[in-house]
């Protein structure tokens, strides 16, 4: 059996690596993919075009204009004239937020009342403009309480001491500098693998389904078992390098952190692979050629990706779609990832994710197998 | 070229279509499943956040802050714990996205004045969520502050504004900050980079492998009627795929649609040559529908994903890859979507994203025609 084994194996990675084009495809695109995403997706906002119009004119109001100007998060480009002005610029989309202080503001502020401040974001994109308004706010709200403090403490320093005040203090863990990429790579490297896996696990088999070869093979002395297990077993040794290429990548170029066991790692990424492989052979199993193959593989693998919370919280999602989160493979393997990258968490915590991946993949090459047995006769 | 081969042609492809259901299948699902995938999974609107509170001080004073975070929709306070070892465990195992800790000396504090301290531990693996979330209780806190402050002034005589400054936000286009409004309008790119490149690169490197092409080429039908044959039954296809995902987005989601649908059809038509034309010149260059398929995804799909400001915004990218992002066909098409759909901007004022779409069409058409007539030759 196991010389059986060896000689379709070998057959399988010759076949694999014999053509330049599917070399490449096995290291480029991931790579490619790792380093555009590993610089393009953030959520992060920073120099936010910015415009200002000020009616008030008052040493408060610059004040005011002066703390947006010294972030980092807004960049503040022209002082305007007019309303009219602004909202044209926000129109073209030259400028994402406008801040207008009307008249009045100064003496408002000296009288004790409130004092207004108008913002108008550009929405188009609601995330951007959620977190800009949040650290308008945030700005706003620290200049209003230093004044205040000033206020108190020129007009009753005796009471400036005793006034108590809350202040909150905050400890992003795990990524304390809320840097994007640390959230987005570990996530990379397990999409990166869905994708690769399954599709060339389920054009492997197809391919020979298609040619007319799987026939030959068949009527070798080997067994659809073992067929299976060599077919699969160089695709799950290629999927595991890919992991550590795509991992390297991310923890060398981009310094994302790992903080946990290397060991607890690997487990993840076995038990994720042999899910994988159950799905590519699955798909195999209902496709009789290799564009079908495909088209049902990116019908798995667009699913699998979004409802993972591979960049957007299960949380927000509608209950139903939450439920169906839970039959994503990626999933767990994504708590997984984010768990020993950053967390450093180790087994006593990610046990639960370990036994559903362990789970599904068993239920699935399963299923596969019964499937593939079948889908000879 | 004449009009009655050209027919056939096309006729030919439409059969072979209708006869592969699957194929046929994901044109015509598609559109609909991308869309409700990325309206319902992708959200970045944040609510019911499991947070943790351990209330050291069990105070009247230090449970009316906490119930302030109760009332929030933001918030969902999930446990009170008796220590920390409970609160790290909870933010280790991802059942608490935050802490919060009151000292034991809060209500101490309050009577006596002088600054007082509360923790917020925040899971920041996820950056964006913890950056909401920060914004939302520092607010909280905030509110609570000034309150505490006014309070305490004005039992000792001093009246005191508790917000001094009212930030009056507007968010425009998007009112409401809807994902769903931000999300979907850019779909449209990626369910046309999925039918142009991805499904016609692969049904034409199949002529290819099977040697169909060669036969194809010995009757009289020219090279540019091939050609057009088959990418018109595509772009057809495609165009009621545009239809169908806008009429998803506008009646299912309410995604807003301000501007004129002209401008939506005659920006689609060209987007869609663009993509078609690069299918078509994968196909030519690439060998196997594997390869095919995989380059068709990498050049299309994932620059209309990453690159084209769909979900990351542009302007937020390092500067090299914002130089890269012009030329990414995609890039045009999404900045006219999105305008088209939530800012309702002049067909006029979008010439300068109409512009170097058509160029992109016209030259990635030429440059098809060409790679094909030279692989005939």
């Amino acid at each position: 059996m196991l010389a059986r084994m060896k000689q379709m194996m070998i057959k399988e990675v010759i076949q694999v690596l014999r053509d330049k084009r599917t070399r490449f495809i096995l290291i480029g695109p991931p790579i490619i993919q790792m380093l555009v995403f590993g610089y393009a997706a953030t959520f992060e906002i920073r120099h936010v075009a910015t415009v200002v119009v000020d009616y008030d004119h008052s040493q408060e109001s610059r004040d005011l204009i002066s703390r947006f100007t010294s972030s980092p998060y807004f960049a503040v480009q022209r002082q305007l004239n007019n309303a009219a002005e602004l909202s044209n610029l926000i129109d073209d989309g030259q400028a994402t937020v406008g801040l207008q202080i009307n008249a009045g503001f100064a003496q408002a502020l000296r009288k004790g009342h409130a004092a207004p401040l108008q913002v108008i974001v550009d929405a188009t994109n609601s995330n951007s403009a959620l977190i800009a308004a949040g650290y308008i706010t945030q700005i706003a709200g620290g200049y209003a309480e230093e004044y205040q403090q000033d206020r108190i403490s020129r007009t009753a320093p005796q009471l400036a001491q005793v006034v108590p005040s809350i202040e909150l203090e905050q400890r992003p863990w795990y990524n304390p500098n809320l840097s994007s990429r640390w959230f987005f790579i570990p996530g990379i490297i397990g999409s990166l693998t869905v994708v690769l896996v399954i599709t060339l696990t389920a054009f492997g088999v197809v391919r020979e389904r298609e040619i007319g070869t799987l026939e030959q093979i068949m009527v070798t002395p080997i067994r659809p078992a073992e067929f299976i297990l060599s077919k699969t077993l160089p695709f799950f040794v290629i999927g595991l390098f890919d992991v550590s290429l795509i991992a390297a990548v991310g923890s060398f170029w981009f310094q994302v952190p790992f903080r946990g066991h290397f060991s607890v790692l690997l487990l993840g990424s076995v038990l994720f692979l042999v899910c994988m492989l159950g799905v590519g052979l699955l798909i195999s199993t209902v496709s009789s050629t290799q564009q079908q193959a495909m088209v049902t593989a990116f019908f798995f693998i667009m699913p699998t990706i979004v409802f993972s919370g591979f960049g957007f919280p299960i949380s927000t999602m509608p209950q139903w779609l939450q439920y169906m989160t839970y039959a994503s493979p990626l999933r767990y393997f994504l708590v997984v990832l984010r768990g020993t990258y950053l967390k450093g968490v180790g087994l006593d915590i990610l046990w639960p994710q370990m036994a559903a991946m362990a789970g599904l993949g068993v239920g699935l090459l399963t299923i596969a197998i019964l499937r593939f047995h079948k889908s000879l006769d | 070229m004449s009009w009655r081969r050209l027919w056939v042609m096309a006729r030919k492809e439409v059969v072979q279509i209708l006869r592969d259901p699957r194929s046929l299948a994901i044109v015509i699902v598609m559109p609909a499943i991308l869309v409700i995938l990325f309206g319902y999974g992708v959200s970045l609107d944040l609510k019911g956040l499991p947070v943790y509170v351990y209330d050291q001080d069990g105070s009247q004073q230090s449970q009316d802050l906490l119930k302030r975070f109760q009332s929030s929709e933001y918030f969902h306070v999930a446990r009170v714990v008796k220590n920390y070892r409970e609160l790290t465990r909870a933010l280790d195992d991802g059942s608490a996205k935050m802490g919060i800790v009151m000292p034991w000396d809060f209500s101490e504090k309050l009577g006596a004045g002088g600054p007082i301290q509360i923790q917020a531990l925040v899971d920041a693996t996820d950056d964006n969520s913890a950056n909401v979330l920060m914004g939302y209780t520092q607010g909280v806190v905030q509110e609570y502050s000034s309150e505490v402050q006014a309070e305490f002034l004005r039992h000792r005589g001093m009246a005191m504004q508790t917000a001094p400054i009212g930030v009056e936000t507007r968010t425009w286009y998007n009112e409401d900050l809807e994902s769903s409004a931000f999300i979907i309008p850019g779909v449209l790119a990626l369910v046309m980079s999925v039918i142009g490149a991805f499904l016609t690169s692969l049904t034409i490197a199949r002529e290819w492998e099977r040697g169909t092409m060669e036969q194809l080429i010995s009757t009289p039908v020219s090279a540019s009627e091939i050609m057009f044959g088959k990418l018109v039954p595509y772009f057809v296809l495609g165009m009621g795929d545009t239809i169908v995902s806008a009429l998803i987005a506008i009646y299912w989601f309410k995604v807003p649609f301000r501007g004129s649908f002209l401008a939506l059809l005659a920006s689609s038509a060209m987007f869609l040559v663009v993509v078609l034309a690069m299918g078509f010149f994968i196909s030519v260059l690439a060998k196997g529908q594997f390869a095919a398929s995989q380059i068709a995804l990498l050049t299309t799909f994932l620059p209309a994903f990453l690159l084209s400001g769909f979900l990351f915004s542009i302007d937020q990218m390092p500067t090299v890859l914002q130089w890269i992002t012009h030329i990414v066909p995609a890039r045009y098409y999404v900045s006219v979507l999105k305008r088209i759909f939530l800012k309702g901007t002049p067909t006029a004022v979008l010439y300068g994203d109409l512009v170097p779409l058509a160029i992109f069409a016209v030259l990635l058409a030429v440059l098809a025609t060409r790679s094909f007539h030279k692989r005939l030759a």
